[in-house]
C-alpha cells in the first residue's frame, strides 16, 4: 500500500500545538528532528527541550493522535538526545508568536531584548525559573508588568 | 570503543544516577515549604530536571545490566544497600541555606564532571552529558549566586552559611575518591578519574566562597561509603521510605 510522504507527515506534525504553550507548533520548537519510513512503519524522532519536562510524554501522545487522525496506523516514536536541543532552532515565526502571546524569545545574550508588553528594553530579574522548565520570571521597570522569559539554551 | 566491563559500566551508570536520583527527591521535599513564591519554583524545577537526568542514566543502566529492568525498577526496588550515590545529596534539607550549600557543592562537581563525560568514548553518555550539561550550567549559576547572596548577606544569613558549609564540608571529599571501576571507566575512556577533577574543582568552589565571604574549614576528613555501597548515612533509608511507599505497598502499581 502506498504511504503519505515524509514531506505530507511533516506538514501535519507542523500543525500541532505544543502543550504548554499552544501558540507554538511542535515545529516552531524545532523537536521533530526527523521523520522516515521503514517498510510500512512511520518513525517520528524527538527530541526533549528540557530532560525532566513532564510536557514531553504528552507531546508524544498529541503526535501519535495527530497521525492516527490522518489515517496512520504504525507509528514508531524516537527519542534523541544527541545532538541536545538548543533554543537556536526555534523558528523565526515562533519567537514572533511567543512575544505577541507575552512570552519574550530566547537571546544568545542570555536576557529577554524587551518587555513583550510595552517593547521597554528596561527589564530585570525576578526568578532564574519560571513556571515551566524552560522560562524564567522577569519584570518590566517601565510599565511595571512581570513576564516570561523563554531560556536560551 | 575499547572494551567495557558491564558490570563497571554498571556501577559508574548508577552512581550517576543515583545522585540525581538523591538529590532531585532531596530537592523536591522543598515543593511548596519554600520561603518564598519564586525560590519554590526554582527548587522544584532542579528537582525535574534532576529527576530527567536519573531516567536516562537509569534507562541506561538497566540496558547496560540486561535484567530487563527499567529506570523505576531501579529507582523503585533497590534497597539502601544498593544506591551508589554519594553521602552528600542523602543529607537532610535542613535550613533553606543548607539546601542550598548541598546543591552548591553538588553542582560544582556535577558540571566539572559533565564537561568531562561530554567526550566520553561511550555514544551514550555523551549524548546523556550534553543534555544534561546545559540544565546543570543553569542549576551552578543559581546556586552559585544564592551561596553568594546569602554568605554575603546579614550577619544571621552569613552565620547559617558558614554552619552549613562547616557541616557538609566533611562529605565533599567523597566525590573525589577513585577506586577499581573508575579506573575501569578511565581506562575505557568512558569517565574522568575523580580524584583528577579536584583541582578543577577547588579552584572553582574557592573562588565563589570567597565571593560568599564564607571560610573553607581546614580539616581534611572525608566521610565515605556511599558510592562504593559500603554504608550510607542512617538519612537515606527515611528518604526511600518515602520516596518507594507507593511501590513497595502496591507492587508493579502503574501510573
Amino acid at each position: 500500500m502506498a504511504h503519505p510522504s515524509t514531506e505530507q507527515v511533516w506538514e501535519w506534525l507542523e500543525a500541532v500545538p505544543d502543550p504548554e504553550i499552544p501558540v507554538l507548533t511542535l515545529a516552531d520548537l524545532g523537536i521533530i528532528r526527523n521523520v522516515d519510513w521503514e517498510g510500512d512503519t512511520c518513525v517520528v524522532t524527538v527530541t526533549p527541550t528540557y530532560s525532566g519536562c513532564p510536557a514531553t510524554s504528552i507531546i508524544n501522545l498529541d503526535i501519535e493522535t495527530a497521525l492516527r487522525d490522518k489515517g496512520l496506523t504504525k507509528i514508531e516514536l524516537r527519542n534523541q538526545l544527541d545532538p541536545a536541543w538548543t533554543t537556536d532552532w526555534m523558528s523565526e515565526k515562533g519567537r514572533e508568536k511567543l512575544e505577541k502571546y507575552g512570552i519574550a524569545p530566547p537571546q544568545p545574550a542570555g536576557g529577554p531584548e524587551r518587555c513583550p508588553h510595552c517593547g521597554s528594553p528596561n527589564v530585570e530579574k525576578l526568578s532564574q525559573f519560571g513556571s515551566t522548565p524552560c522560562k524564567a520570571q522577569w519584570r518590566c521597570t517601565d510599565c511595571l508588568e512581570p513576564f516570561e522569559y523563554f531560556k536560551c539554551i | 570503543m575499547a572494551d567495557v566491563d558491564n558490570k563497571a559500566l554498571f556501577e559508574f551508570l548508577v552512581r550517576m544516577g543515583d545522585n540525581t536520583l538523591i538529590l532531585g527527591h532531596r530537592v523536591s521535599e522543598w515543593c511548596g515549604h519554600s520561603p518564598i513564591l519564586e525560590e519554590d519554583i526554582a527548587l522544584a524545577n532542579t528537582a525535574l530536571d534532576l529527576l530527567g537526568q536519573t531516567k536516562m542514566w537509569l534507562d541506561y543502566a538497566g540496558k547496560v545490566q540486561g535484567e530487563g529492568k527499567s529506570a523505576d525498577d531501579l529507582a523503585f526496588l533497590r534497597d539502601a544497600w544498593d544506591l551508589r550515590n554519594v553521602l552528600l545529596v542523602e543529607l537532610p534539607n535542613g535550613d533553606f541555606g543548607q539546601t542550598l550549600m548541598r546543591q552548591f557543592l553538588f553542582d560544582a562537581y556535577h558540571s566539572i564532571i559533565l564537561g568531562h563525560l561530554l567526550k566520553s568514548s561511550d555514544d551514550e553518555v555523551r549524548a546523556i552529558a550534553q543534555k544534561a550539561s546545559k540544565e546543570v550550567a543553569y542549576h551552578l549559576e543559581r546556586s552559585a549566586d544564592t551561596v553568594v547572596g546569602l554568605g554575603d548577606g546579614t550577619p544571621e544569613s552569613h552565620r547559617r552559611m558558614q554552619a552549613a558549609l562547616d557541616y557538609l564540608w566533611p562529605y565533599v571529599g567523597e566525590m573525589f575518591e577513585t577506586d577499581d571501576i573508575d579506573r575501569a571507566m578511565a581506562s575505557a575512556g568512558v569517565a574522568p578519574e575523580p580524584s583528577g577533577l579536584r583541582a578543577d574543582y577547588d579552584a572553582l568552589v574557592g573562588r565563589v566562597l570567597a565571593d560568599a565571604t564564607l571560610t573553607i574549614p581546614e580539616g581534611k576528613f572525608a566521610h565515605k561509603g556511599g558510592r562504593n555501597g559500603y554504608m550510607h548515612t542512617e538519612h537515606l533509608g527515611h528518604l526511600l521510605c518515602e520516596m518507594q511507599w507507593l511501590q513497595r505497598a502496591y507492587p508493579g502499581c502503574e501510573w
